[in-house]
């Protein structure tokens, strides 16, 4: 009885604290995260044009825009940049692979305190492992799909 | 004497001397101009934040120990602890000093935990004089409870900003013009709140037993307080603390201050404020001893509040016990 009750003073409570936790300002984020991300995207459509004037076409233009994506994005990291754009543009910065590597460096960076091996090469996948595992998963998921249709 | 869950001490400790550090954020705020030592870089000439961190403590306690013009062997013990796992800063800080060291852990309401241990072993007479010290550093808590510093991540708006900061007094039964009067113990209060990004939220009901079992235990009122302090609330734990006070029929809104609202100039990143052990640590032992000493507050209430919390017990989904011990001060009178 006493333990009932004080789980429904806890929803009571709960609840109030949720009435007055400030609003998350969707659409400013999602407007600032459209901007970021598309001049991301842009940047990365005008590497794009440029390798392929440079004669680079198919695969190897994709893979070396991503390249120089994944190159900015480590940079912009250890300048420590990148995680204010993260903070003013969200998900527009994190969706990129420039996020991704961001991701990747950040973690590198912040355990080399505890040496090559069990800081910067064991703690590296500590954010990216769970984007590593399920994009892998939901690879291998759409893959069976297709397959089978 | 002891009253419900409050200790009445016959003595009345002094608080003979403080010292605080502040990082180079919180010296840009009210508290910049009271602190002992600002620092313009988080790293403090260290290699490692950890180490940056028990440095910024070690220097708060020996610059207090210093100003109480005591040496290392007329202090009897350090009470100190930290937000890294296993109190790593304070340990380590330890280090440095001839005097015994207990190591103490109630998260962020580790300061008023130390000065009312400190002031219970001097009031029984086993101490004359103890140093209670605390700090936290934004960056070595960030790297413990949420992400890299580097990582691009957004904060939701609930969210606090750990203070970079150490505080240290030195609690003695001589001289000094603050006196520790009375002290009520916490109790863990947990009212199901499970979100880590809103502390201010889950300790709250902490801060409001303890502060009614205080005024029901000592017979005051809250307008019998200059100033009642919490810890780190933020503006979204303290508006809901007057909110539970006012309904058990305890306004506390005209006397209010929380650390965590005061301690930065401009709210912009850090949202609802500061949090962190050294929140209170280095508020309490700047701006309000200085307060305090200059006679602008006669009677403080302080209570700071900690969340109990560890990455795993949030990481399988349990909600966060909360923790809040008060300690009334007082200017002396002569």
């Amino acid at each position: 009885m006493a333990e009932q009750n004080a789980r429904n003073c806890n929803e009571n409570y709960l609840k109030y604290v949720r009435g007055l936790a400030p609003p998350t300002k969707h659409f400013k984020n999602c407007l600032s995260a459209f901007g970021v991300g598309g001049l991301i995207c842009t940047i990365g459509q005008f590497f794009r044009y440029m390798l392929q004037y440079a004669g680079l076409s198919g695969d190897e233009l994709a893979g070396a825009v991503s390249v120089i994506l994944i190159f900015f994005g480590c940079l912009l990291t250890g300048l420590g940049v990148y995680d204010r754009i993260g903070r003013y543009a969200g998900a527009g910065s994190i969706v990129p692979i420039t996020g991704f590597a961001n991701s990747v460096a950040s973690p590198a960076l912040e355990f080399r305190t505890e040496g090559l091996i069990y800081g910067t090469a064991a703690k590296m996948f500590t954010v990216a492992g769970a984007i590593i595992v399920y994009g892998v998963f939901s690879g291998v998921i759409v893959g069976l799909i297709y397959y089978f249709l | 004497m002891k009253e419900g869950n409050t200790i009445f001490f016959n003595t009345r400790p002094k608080v003979r001397s403080y010292a605080a550090v502040c990082g180079s954020k919180e010296r840009e705020g009210v508290i910049g101009s009271y602190a002992d030592i600002t620092l313009s870089d988080d790293m403090y000439g260290e290699s490692t934040y950890e180490k940056a961190e028990c440095k910024m403590l070690s220097d708060s306690i020996a610059l207090a120990i210093k100003k109480s013009a005591l040496s290392d062997a007329d202090v009897d013990v350090l009470l100190s602890g930290d937000l890294l796992n296993q109190i790593i800063s304070a340990s380590f800080a330890a280090r440095a000093f001839e005097f015994p060291f207990l190591g103490l852990y109630s998260a962020c309401s580790t300061m008023s935990e130390g000065m009312l241990l400190a002031a219970a072993l001097v009031d029984g007479g086993y101490a004359r004089n103890c140093v209670a010290a605390t700090g936290s550093h934004f960056a070595s808590a960030e790297r413990q409870y949420r992400y890299p510093l580097e990582l691009g991540c957004t904060r939701p708006p609930q969210s606090q900003w750990t203070v970079t900061g150490a505080g240290a007094c030195v609690i003695s039964s001589e001289c000094g013009g603050i006196e520790v009067v009375n002290a009520t113990l916490g109790r863990v209060r947990d009212w199901g709140v499970s979100d880590v990004n809103n502390m201010g939220a889950a300790m709250a009901p902490a801060a409001a037993d303890t502060l009614m079992r205080h005024f029901k235990d000592t017979g005051t009122v809250p307008e019998d307080y200059d100033v009642i302090i919490t810890g780190d609330l933020g503006a979204l734990g303290s508006r809901i603390l007057k909110d539970l006070m006012w309904e058990k029929g305890y306004d506390i809104s005209a006397n209010h201050v929380d650390c965590g609202e005061l301690i930065y100039k401009v709210i912009e990143d850090e949202f609802q404020g500061g949090s962190g052990a050294g929140c209170s640590a280095v508020v309490m032992n700047s701006y309000f001893f200085t307060k305090m000493n200059a006679g602008l507050y006669k009677r403080v209430l302080f209570a700071a509040t900690g969340a109990l919390l560890s990455t795993v017990s949030s990481g399988q989904g349990e909600s966060i016990p909360c923790i809040s011990h008060a300690v009334c001060l007082e200017a002396r009178r002569d």
